[in-house]
């Protein structure tokens, strides 16, 4: 703001006047819903984790794997060339401990979010995924942790199908 | 580089930032584009063109909602465009209405930015839940909050930076706040309340966020025959960059934006800039989050990597210090209206230049960088404003 100019333009309005049921609001809600394809590379990446796998695509120009797979490499922008199964065993590349749900709402048992770095993937080729089975204490950067897979039975071909990641006990 | 023209501000317009306001969207543009023509001493009638940046439609519930902006933006029957870069909107919005003019198509445009989060009820939280890959992102159910706490928690442990250092960005820029009449969150604070307020998603805590706003911004952006006309005193953009990285944002490297800072090697060097700490007076950087400013500061080359939080302790960026970091006192204390919030940041270039911020002026402000970040934490957009 300059001190040039005088008048701040602008209305505050109160959360009590949004609720009001009066002329200051008008409410609606749209109601769209969506079937998405999972395209080529998610749906061989889902049909996997159905199969307790965890599967990525290497490109040979830039020698990574990739992970979640895609069908092209986005740095050599070529197709990629081939499926590598990748273990379900990795590192903890950085975590984070919500006490919000996706809604913003407070939740008083954390939920506890990682970025795994997945061992048989390239370095910082990592995804995201949820800790458990963990001393909160205990989590640190570079943890040793592994997939905690749904029993064969309840996979449905999701993300979800892997529970969470949790420690390597120590041998 | 083939730039044709120089460009100009020449004027600037701002209003109140809130959690809510009564005025449109529509409305909002219009006070905004208002007052920057009057600050420019124009009228509509001297307008070519006009440029409009507003983030996610899912906020104000109206698709493609820059449509419906138009005549509150003054662009009925005139050449208009939408830029969008999600959170980097905002200063990309000026990069959008100096492309018009640089290239000599024409000589005026004005640029508007607008947002309003309120009408997303009961919280704008909800509106993000759309952002993620819906195959292997959404049935994780994330919290936005999430990447940015795991952004911050890599960079903390990076480079072994203390909380208490993060914590002193919310003190300064709600401390600048306080001069800034538009701000929603001005305060005198202490780290310490910073560390003691609520843990919202560790590390991130309540006093580490900006807010959810509603506001509008504008700037006129002119040629520099027809800036001679309306002003003594020009401001001049004179160098404008932008990047955006990888969406695959897990396979980055969270530590450092590398986006932003090639973003900014494209400003500096249209700008001639060799050394931009030596070179750059004051800058504000993005800073939704208090971590942000210091990881931007490290993007855009004023800090080394790792540096900007000792920075910050030693009082560098502070209003009267070698480096002064957000004057205006930024997101987290002027509010967070995501594009008018990154274009309130060009509009506090323009006002320091021009030596009229009043309490918070700079002193031997000549050069400013102001910076812009969103999407999926992928996108810097930067400009260099000059008196
Ligand atoms: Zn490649």
């Amino acid at each position: 703001m300059s001190e040039k100019v005088k008048d701040l333009r602008g209305t505050r309005l109160s959360a009590a006047d949004l609720e009001s049921k009066d002329t200051i609001t008008f409410r609606g809600r749209p109601n769209a819903k969506y079937a998405w394809s999972a395209g080529i590379a998610y749906t061989k990446y889902l049909e996997e984790l159905k199969n307790g796998r965890i599967v990525g695509r290497r490109c040979r120009q830039c020698d990574r794997v990739l992970v979640p797979p895609r069908m092209f490499c986005e740095q050599c922008f070529r197709a990629t060339d081939e499926w590598v199964y990748i273990k379900g065993t990795g590192k903890i590349n950085t975590y984070s401990i919500s006490y919000l749900d996706a809604d913003a709402n407070r939740i008083k048992t954390p939920i506890l979010v990682a970025v795994v770095d997945l061992d048989g993937a390239s370095p910082g080729i990592g995804i995201l995924h949820k800790l458990g089975n963990v001393d909160i204490e205990k989590i640190h950067v570079g943890m040793p942790v592994q997939a905690v897979w749904k029993p064969a039975n309840e996979r449905k071909g999701s993300v979800t199908d892997i529970l969470y990641f949790e420690p390597i006990k120590e041998k | 580089m083939n730039v044709k023209r120089r460009v100009a501000v020449v004027g600037a317009g701002i209003t109140l930032f809130r959690r809510r306001l009564k005025e449109t969207g529509k409305e909002l543009s219009y006070l905004a584009a208002n007052a920057a023509l009057e600050s420019a001493g124009m009228t509509m009638d001297d307008i070519d063109c006009v440029v409009m940046g507003t983030a996610p439609d899912a906020f104000d519930g109206i698709h493609m909602k820059a449509d419906n902006l138009l005549d509150g933006a003054g662009a009925t029957r005139k050449p208009y465009s939408r830029v969008y870069v999600g959170g980097g909107t905002g200063v990309f919005s000026p990069i959008g209405g100096w492309w018009h003019v640089a290239s000599g198509l024409f000589d005026t445009c004005l640029v508007v930015a607008e947002e309003k989060m309120s009408p997303c009820i009961p919280h704008p939280q909800t509106a993000f839940r759309t952002i993620w890959d819906p195959i292997i992102t959404r049935p994780l159910n994330p919290n936005l909050v999430w990447i940015f706490a795991l952004e911050m928690n890599r960079y903390m442990k990076t480079y072994n930076i203390p909380k208490e250092h993060i914590a002193m960005v919310a003190v300064k820029n709600k401390g600048n706040a306080l001069d800034h009449p538009s701000a929603q969150l001005a305060a005198k604070i202490t780290v310490e309340d910073v560390l003691n307020s609520e843990t919202m998603v560790w590390p991130v805590q309540r006093l580490d966020i900006s807010p959810p706003s509603d506001g509008a911004a504008a700037l006129v952006l002119t040629s520099e025959d027809v800036a001679r006309k309306f002003t003594d005193a020009p401001v001049w953009i004179d160098g404008v960059g932008w990047s955006l990285d990888s969406a695959y944002w897990t396979n980055r490297d969270l530590c450092f934006p590398q986006y932003v800072a090639e973003a900014a090697k494209m400003a500096y060097k249209m700008a001639k800039i060799t050394d931009p700490p030596k070179e750059v007076d004051f800058a504000e950087p993005y800073d939704p989050f208090t971590y942000k400013e210091l990881h931007h500061m490290e993007g855009l080359l004023l800090a080394k990597k790792g540096e900007a939080p000792q920075l910050t302790a030693d009082g560098v960026t502070q209003r009267d210090g070698d480096l002064p970091i957000c004057p205006s006192g930024g997101l987290l204390g002027v509010g967070n209206p995501i594009a008018a919030a990154g274009l309130m940041k060009c509009c506090e270039m323009f006002w320091q230049l021009r030596n009229e911020a009043g309490k918070r002026q700079v002193s031997g402000a000549e050069t400013g960088v102001a910076q812009a970040w969103g999407d999926l934490m992928q996108v810097g957009t930067v400009t260099v404003f000059r008196r």
